[in-house]
């Protein structure tokens, strides 16, 4: 660590704006296309949206400019891009509706009143937190947050149950998943929690059988935070949050000590915890059963085999926009919005899709590694991970490559919680990276982690 | 703490190869698989959307997508739908395809192999792939004089007409009645495919069946064209060699004796094999099946077809003599020997019985595809000369099948076939199925007009158990109607 003080970036403002035009203008052509793929004209009100949407990309780059000058110039126009395909595809998908059904309300207009709030909530992020390091402070409140926030949609009367999982809840005309904003306090409150007793956790201990057991008192929050996932397994039937949930504590641990113990040690608790659902959960047992054999059950399996047959029928290059079928596959606007893409632009498409992913996580890993502090660069991996986490399950489980479990494809899926939360992501893991590259005050760091190697000698 | 996060980008690195590698699995080596599984709405709307080829009988379309304003953009036609039915099957959203829309469905729609080059074209050129087109064996005139034929007969009655060019094996004529209006399967309008569907489905008289084809029935005396063949080449017999004749055939030791039908004696207890076969003589027949036994009986009837389904393309069942490992009883060899007991076949296996013997004993292989050409009318494969089947016959024993043939029309029993100034061969059947079903009348014929020559095989079932039906009243008349619009034309 100690060479990287010596190191000035660049702010590279200028290139993050020629990359954020470029993908709000990618995003805008792809809306075109969808219009005139699926009805030969341009959308009505393009000229108007785009504008909008250029002088937003601006307006984020001003804000960066002015409130994090050296955060990292990638990820926002890689996300906007993100976002930008996701409105089109919701669009488009809207048009096939219409085509097909009587009546159906169109969701382009929500995502984009959303995507607008997650805009907010993103330069709400990078004005209030001005260092990172202040959420520390705040671990053991964001625990608390995390934890009301899960039980949140248990609560009767504000709960709701929708499509056999129970991680809404309803305050007047909004509806919320709080899982969403509970995977951003949890990640702050692992971080913290983690931050603070990684020495205790690494050195105390007895160790058996090749692993080095940490103390009771401080296995405690551990064994709690396992127990809080299969909670939100067993009484939200959410398999995907408590999938990710569980591995970001895993992950972190595993940084924050640097055992590789913990990796097997939480491969075992969730090998015991899969078998534990697919014993006691129909539900569990059925999206396995589908994973292996979809085709056993054509009419069961819908969604699943329509998903494979519109990538298989998007092929190398895909259908185009608006040329495909992707209202066909039943929620090929959220959950399976994947396979959407790999039907209308591709392999190709859902390959660079990826890629932009990919991108994301690397850019937040490397934040991670420059950063000065143990806390911003737990927060910052653990963001990154949990991204490719979830990035990992959803669309694995969209092409069969894992069990289909719920969960939003970020940035892409259509629905409010997820694009605020991600924006608010963007902005912490942007808060981390300009207090990282911001050339004067690192020195006193460098010494804090100096004395730690002594300990270790 | 930057070693772990090192490691750990490096598993995420391996998360994101893992979805990439699966998405390629998807997409481009499992996509085959998956496109052309039954029940893929998106590859069947597709199809459906395309310009589909045309299939053609003498240039002319007897199927055809024509521009639509629904969301499928092309509507499949059947101008003369009816007509054509049995060959061309039908192409519907609903129920799938059959016979050569079917069969040459990838060629059609055009995702064959052969197409590779002009889906490259048209994707460089924005345009939508167009499907490569068939042209059939079929002759129109033969078609149609068919189908008005089997359309004279009382009402209810059902039939096939089966005509084969000799030297090729082309199909020159197949239709089967009743027939069906494949337009009202291949129409955008579901809830009237629907019904027209179960209609079809519910008709007692199946006009979705190709009888030319599909049906096997017991072909009676005109099997003895076959048993004739073994005689001539396992007995070494001539027309004119002498064979056992009389009013009844007996059978040591057993009660039971085969009679000629109407009783008669076939002129003679001791009569020539051409006067037996111009009279239709169940004794001569029975007598010298015996003679030639069940295997070699056997063996000189796959010659010609039987126990194969001979026809690609089309739904088929293969004709037989036996019902598998059967051993033949003397008195059922002899009933076998006539076309009767358990022997049962197509009209199409009739057909090239006659063919056989007409092309001096080489039985070509019948198909009903000529040519098939892609988009831009290039011949992508041309079915030339026909292909061999095998040889049924020596040329020296064919020549003298021909010549029994011609006699039985000029003066024997299968004279309603008579066309003037043209060389006719035929031999009726009357065919018993027992059990209260109404008889089978037949007839298998050649005719030859200069270097021109074709055989036909004409199957009728009568409505009525009751009706007293013949291969000579009934049948013959539509042979020589068939043969002489496709001598003509």
């Amino acid at each position: 660590m100690s060479s990287e003080a010596t190191w000035v970036p660049r702010k590279r403002r200028g290139a993050e704006l020629v990359l954020t035009v470029m993908a709000v203008g990618l995003a805008i052509f792809a809306y075109c296309a969808v219009g005139l793929g699926a009805e030969g004209r341009v959308p009505a009100g393009v000229v108007g949206l785009a504008v909008t949407l250029i002088a937003v990309a601006v307006a984020a780059n001003l804000l960066i400019r002015r409130f994090a000058p050296y955060a990292d110039p990638v990820l926002l126009p890689l996300v906007l891009c993100l976002n930008g395909l996701g409105l089109a595809m919701i669009y488009r998908i809207d048009l096939g509706y219409e085509e097909r059904r009587d009546s159906w309300a169109s969701l382009a207009p929500n995502q984009l009143m959303w995507t607008g709030l997650g805009l907010v909530a993103f330069a709400i992020v990078l004005t209030v937190i001005r260092d990172h390091r202040r959420l520390q402070t705040l671990t053991y409140s964001f625990g608390l947050a995390a934890v009301i926030l899960l039980i949140l949609p248990l609560v009767p009367g504000i709960g709701e149950n929708i499509r056999g999982a129970r991680i809404w809840i309803s305050l007047g005309p909004f509806s919320f998943q709080p899982g969403e904003a509970a995977k951003i306090c949890l990640a702050i409150f692992f971080a913290g929690y983690l931050a603070e007793k990684r020495e205790a956790l690494a050195l105390a201990g007895r160790r058996v059988i090749g692993i080095d057991l940490p103390r009771g008192r401080d296995l405690g929050p551990i064994i709690v935070a396992w127990l809080v996932s299969i909670g939100v397994l067993v009484l939200q039937r959410d398999l995907g949050s408590s999938l990710l949930f569980f591995g970001l504590f895993v992950v972190l641990l595993f940084i924050a000590t640097e055992r590789a113990g913990w990796i097997f040690v939480g491969g075992l608790l969730f090998v015991l915890g899969a078998w534990f659902g697919y014993l006691q959960f129909g539900h569990v047992r059925a999206r396995f059963d589908v994973w292996l054999n979809p085709f056993a059950d054509p009419d069961q399996n819908f969604q699943v085999i329509s998903a494979l047959y519109g990538l298989a029928h998007g092929g190398l290059l895909g259908r185009g926009w608006g040329q495909g079928s992707p209202e066909l596959t039943p929620f090929g606007y959220s959950d399976f919005i994947a396979a959407s893409m790999g039907e209308e632009l591709g392999l190709t498409g859902l390959m660079a899709i990826l890629l932009i992913y990919g991108l994301i996580v690397e850019r937040g890993l490397r934040i991670s590694l420059t950063c000065r502090d143990a806390f911003g660069k737990l927060l910052a991996a653990g963001l990154a991970i949990s991204l490719a986490l979830q990035v990992f399950v959803v669309i694995g489980g969209v092409t069969r490559l894992i069990p289909l479990t719920g969960l939003t494809t970020p940035f892409l899926s259509q629905g409010g919680s997820s694009i605020v939360m991600n924006w608010a992501i963007i902005a912490i893991l942007l808060r981390i990276s300009d207090q990282t590259r911001r050339p004067a005050p690192a020195v006193q760091a460098v010494g804090e982690d100096e004395a730690t190697q002594v300990v270790k000698l | 703490m930057n070693t772990p996060i090192r490691r750990l980008a490096v598993a995420c690195l391996v998360l994101f190869v893992a979805l990439m590698g699966n998405a390629t699995y998807v997409q481009y080596v499992q996509a085959n698989d998956l496109n052309s599984k039954a029940n893929n709405k998106r590859v069947i709307d597709d199809e459906y959307s395309r310009e589909r080829g045309a299939i053609l009988v003498g240039g002319e379309p007897v199927a055809e997508s024509v521009p639509s304003d629904d969301q499928f953009t092309f509507q499949r036609t059947y101008p003369n739908g009816p007509l054509y039915a049995q060959v061309t099957g039908f192409f519907s959203y609903t129920y799938g395809r059959s016979a050569i829309e079917n069969a040459e469905n990838p060629l059609l729609s055009g995702s064959d192999n052969r197409l590779f080059v002009n889906r490259v074209v048209d994707l460089l050129a924005n345009k939508q792939p167009k499907g490569g087109s068939v042209e059939l064996t079929l002759d129109a005139a033969g078609q149609q004089a068919a189908a008005t034929a089997l359309a004279a007969l009382p009402a209810g009655t059902k039939g096939s007409v089966v005509a084969l060019d000799p030297t090729t094996g082309a199909v020159l004529t197949m239709y089967s009645q009743p027939t069906y209006d494949p337009n009202a399967l291949a129409s955008h309008d579901f809830a009237a495919v629907n019904q027209a569907w179960q209609a079809l489905n519910d008709d007692p008289a199946n006009p979705l069946l190709n009888r030319a084809t599909q049906e096997i029935q017991p072909p009676g005396s005109t099997f003895k064209l076959v048993t004739a063949s073994a005689a001539l080449e396992q007995l070494d017999l001539n027309p004119g060699s002498v064979v056992q004749g009389g009013s009844e055939l007996t059978f040591p030791g057993i009660e039971y004796t085969l009679p000629n039908a109407g009783g008669g004696s076939c002129g003679g207890d001791q009569i020539t094999l051409e006067q037996a076969l111009n009279v239709s003589c169940n004794v001569s027949f029975g007598s010298l099946a015996t003679q030639i036994g069940q295997g070699a009986l056997e063996e000189q009837a796959e010659k010609f077809g039987f126990g194969d389904k001979v026809i690609e393309n089309l739904a088929s069942n293969a004709s037989r003599f036996t019902t598998p490992d059967t051993e033949l009883e003397l008195p059922q060899l002899a009933q076998s020997g006539i076309g009767q007991f358990e022997v049962a076949a197509t009209p199409l296996q009739m057909a090239m019985v006659a063919a056989g013997i007409a092309n001096d004993g080489v039985v070509m292989t019948p198909y009903v595809v000529d040519v098939v050409r892609d988009p831009s009318l290039r011949v992508l494969d041309d079915a030339g000369d026909g292909e061999e089947y095998s040889t049924a016959l020596t040329p020296d024993h064919a020549a003298m099948m021909q010549q029994m043939m011609i006699s039985t029309v000029q003066s024997g029993t299968a004279s309603s076939a008579r066309i003037p100034g043209l060389e006719v061969g035929g031999k009726t059947g009357t065919a018993q199925r027992g059990n209260g079903l109404p008889n089978l009348a037949w007839f298998a014929s050649f005719a030859t007009s200069g270097d021109q020559q074709v055989a036909v095989a004409v199957m009728i079932e009568s409505a009525q158990a009751t009706d007293d039906i013949s291969g000579g009243r009934l049948a013959g008349p539509i042979a020589k109607t068939v043969m002489e619009a496709l001598l003509a034309s």
